[in-house]
């Protein structure tokens, strides 16, 4: 399943935009905007989206390069992971109050 | 949990598992997705409701982008050209937003030169003064705030992001326009006069922007009950009137209501009478400038057609060429 | 941002905290009075051009254009100001002063400024040019002698980078693009070249200016040595045609200059005395 909103019908493709806001923190998704190629849809989310000092860095994708997940299949696809307890530190109670763990 | 929700009336009466769903996630004041279900109602009232915000930034452009070349000092003309490019910037997160509801910006541009899509008739009336770009900000953005800020918490995620965006950008925008007036009422009897006509002529226009009077809005419950819209039209309307008086006393100007005043019981003030008439017509397309803004959005779009045509072709021989090389 | 409190909505508007970059540069010097000429070729420079950008937002081939052409009018406002900042502290004028009432013949800004936007291509072309020029300038006005000057460029050079690139990513767009849009550029290139020449003209000021202002003519080579790659891969010829007289260091300026002037200092004008 591709992102929504790509429509072969327009002159200039969409992309989604990503910004690092800081160094050492991950891109993230801001936006997007229409542009004819990446080095230009660079250059418009650069200027759309950092004109004040938002970003030190910028990802654009083409909007139907992304592939998501069904969100119609939401229950079944993100259901795994309810139950195993397990896998958070904090299933562990018996070694509370020992200290470095 | 049960659901407050009027079932979508283009649905059939039992309410489908998908439906449901949405309810709850409604209900429980959580975010629509765009690949999530939902009713097609709501998605045709957001795709309506969001372009027309994006109209509406892309013409409100234009009244004040008249005074770029004009601005009385640099810095003055720094800060208009600032804002009408955040303008722009603010219509682009919106068509955004429309359109991972399904609706392109061709069509959505399209329907707007085409004079099928509405926008705020607010920027239907002149600037004739540079006291407008004044009263555009305190009053017209004033009112957009308030109608904006709770659109935040709208229901549809990628709307409510992108007006979060919008109203921390527009945080500038009220405050340029308020210092422009205390300036303009601070200097000069001429540029006092300036700020007070230009106030008579926006703050009946600025009151309607909130909409119609609630008894007579349409659309407004079944937007409340989607949580797409979080406050009557009348309740932001009081709001607004609430938080100018104090201001215009600082200005030193006067609200051009005879009939406003401070009503004990219910500590809010009182607003005369709008007449809905002059709203009407305007919206009717019979205000002062709704051709013009048209044309000109018209021009910028049919003359910039073969720089669009250009940009994509560049692109199509560029890809074309990268292929080539990747298969020699 | 986290989401704003009901309070808000009462139209409380949160502003940012945000520390504010000084608005100008300044430095610690009162400018003598070839300095402040020397300002005001550079400032005027800036100011018309950032006059004419101005004109386009709203107006642009698509949205995302009257983004970037409201950047770089932006950037050179803010260019001018400091500038003409400076040159006003020899004559104990404001920016205001000397943008709103000077007349066009103490106007120094050079025809290519002046020359009007045309379609997307005249601008681009101008753009292209005069960015590259710019870029070279502000590189070396970096080590000038006066302080001011140097750190005025040393903020311009890299907005005038972008500034550069934005105009050259336009020109090969455009001069391969569509039959029509390479025939739009190669016109606006040829309109536009004869006023290149008057760019890199010396002036008996530059002399006197030794260490302190770059000497146009030898901003030439490097000038050339910039565009000539990028008219290759858009396979365009450098026009050959004539040469404009020029003359706007001296305040003999195009026709446009008077139209131009007219709008930008009509309300000002209006209102001696006034402040805004």
């Amino acid at each position: 399943m591709t992102t929504p909103g790509d429509s072969a019908a327009e002159i200039w493709p969409l992309w989604e935009v990503f910004v690092r806001s800081n160094r050492g923190l991950s891109h993230v998704h801001v936006g997007s905007l229409h542009a004819p190629d990446g080095t230009l849809a660079v250059r418009n989310a650069r200027d759309l989206y950092t004109r004040r000092s938002e970003g030190v860095s910028v990802w654009v994708v083409p909007a139907s390069a992304i592939t998501t997940s069904d969100p119609d299949a939401k229950g079944a696809f993100f259901e795994s992971p309810a139950g195993k307890n397990y896998r958070h530190a904090n299933y562990y109670s018996k070694s509370e109050g020992v200290k470095h763990l | 949990m049960t659901s407050t929700i009027t079932p979508d009336p283009s649905a059939s009466a039992v309410i489908s598992v998908e439906e449901q769903h949405f309810n709850d996630l409604i209900d429980a004041d959580s975010r629509i997705e765009p690949r999530d279900w939902m009713p097609e109602g709501y998605r045709k009232s957001l795709v309506r409701q969001i372009s027309q915000h994006a109209h509406s930034e892309i013409i409100g452009m234009q009244p004040e982008s008249n005074w770029i070349t004009r601005a009385p000092s640099l810095k003055r003309k720094a800060i208009l050209m600032a804002k009408v490019q955040d303008e722009a910037g603010h219509g682009l997160y919106l068509y955004s937003a429309a359109q991972t509801l399904g609706a392109t910006r061709d069509d959505m541009t399209d329907a707007l030169i085409a004079g099928k899509a509405r926008y705020s008739s607010i920027f239907n009336y002149p600037t004739p003064s540079w006291a407008d770009m004044g009263s555009i900000g305190w009053l017209v953005d004033g009112a957009a705030i308030c109608n904006q800020v709770p659109l935040c918490r709208a229901s549809y995620g990628p709307y409510g992001r992108a007006m979060v965006r919008i109203c921390k950008e527009e945080s500038f925008h009220q405050r340029q326009g308020f210092e422009i007036l205390l300036e303009l009422m601070q200097g000069t009897e001429e540029q006092r006069q300036m700020a007070q006509d230009s106030v008579n002529r926006w703050y009946w226009p600025a009151l309607m922007m909130f909409g119609p009077p609630d008894d007579d809005s349409p659309n407004s419950a079944q937007s409340m009950a989607w949580k797409i819209k979080r406050h009557s039209n009348d309740e932001l309307r009081q709001r607004f009137v609430n938080m100018l008086v104090p201001q215009a006393a600082v200005l030193g100007i006067t609200l051009p209501d005879p009939e406003l005043h401070f009503n004990e019981d219910t500590q809010q003030w009182d607003l005369g009478v709008i007449d809905w008439t002059e709203f009407h017509e305007v919206l009717a397309g019979r205000g002062p400038n709704n051709a013009q803004r048209l044309q000109r959005r018209r021009d910028a779009h049919d003359n910039g057609a073969w720089v669009r045509e250009a940009a994509a072709a560049y692109a199509r021989k560029q890809s074309a060429r990268t292929k080539e090389m990747a298969a020699s | 941002m986290s989401e704003r409190s009901e309070a808000d909505a009462h139209g409380h508007v949160a502003v940012d905290v945000t520390t504010l970059d000084a608005e100008l540069i300044e430095g610690p010097s009162v400018a003598t009075s070839d300095v402040a000429e020397y300002a005001l070729w550079l400032g005027d420079d800036s100011l018309i051009l950032a006059q004419q950008l101005g004109a386009w937002i709203s107006r642009a081939p698509e949205l995302e254009e009257d983004v970037a052409l409201g950047n770089i009018g932006l950037d050179l406002i803010g260019h001018a100001r400091s500038l003409l900042h400076y040159a006003g502290t020899a004559s104990n004028r404001t920016e205001d002063d000397l943008a709103y009432w000077r007349t066009e013949p103490d106007f120094r800004s050079l025809h290519i400024v002046e020359q009007p936007n045309g379609d997307f291509a005249h601008t681009i072309a101008r753009q292209f040019i005069v960015a590259h020029y710019l870029f070279e300038l502000y590189s070396r006005l970096r080590a000038s002698a006066d302080a001011t000057f140097a750190a005025i460029a040393a903020k311009a050079v890299k907005e005038v980078d972008y500034h550069r690139d934005h105009g050259v990513q336009w020109v090969l767009r455009l001069a391969h693009g569509t039959d029509e849009s390479r025939r739009r550029m190669i016109t606006a290139l040829s309109d536009l070249w004869p006023y290149v020449e008057e760019i890199f003209r010396d002036d008996p000021l530059i002399d006197r200016l030794e260490g302190i202002a770059v000497r146009p003519s030898s901003l030439r080579p490097a000038f050339d040595e910039a565009i000539a790659p990028v008219l290759t891969e858009a396979e365009l010829d450098i026009p050959r045609g004539f040469v404009a007289s020029g003359g706007g260091r001296t305040g003999k300026h195009s026709e446009h200059l008077a139209f131009l002037l007219a709008e930008m200092q009509v309300l000002t004008r209006a209102h001696p005395g006034a402040s805004w």
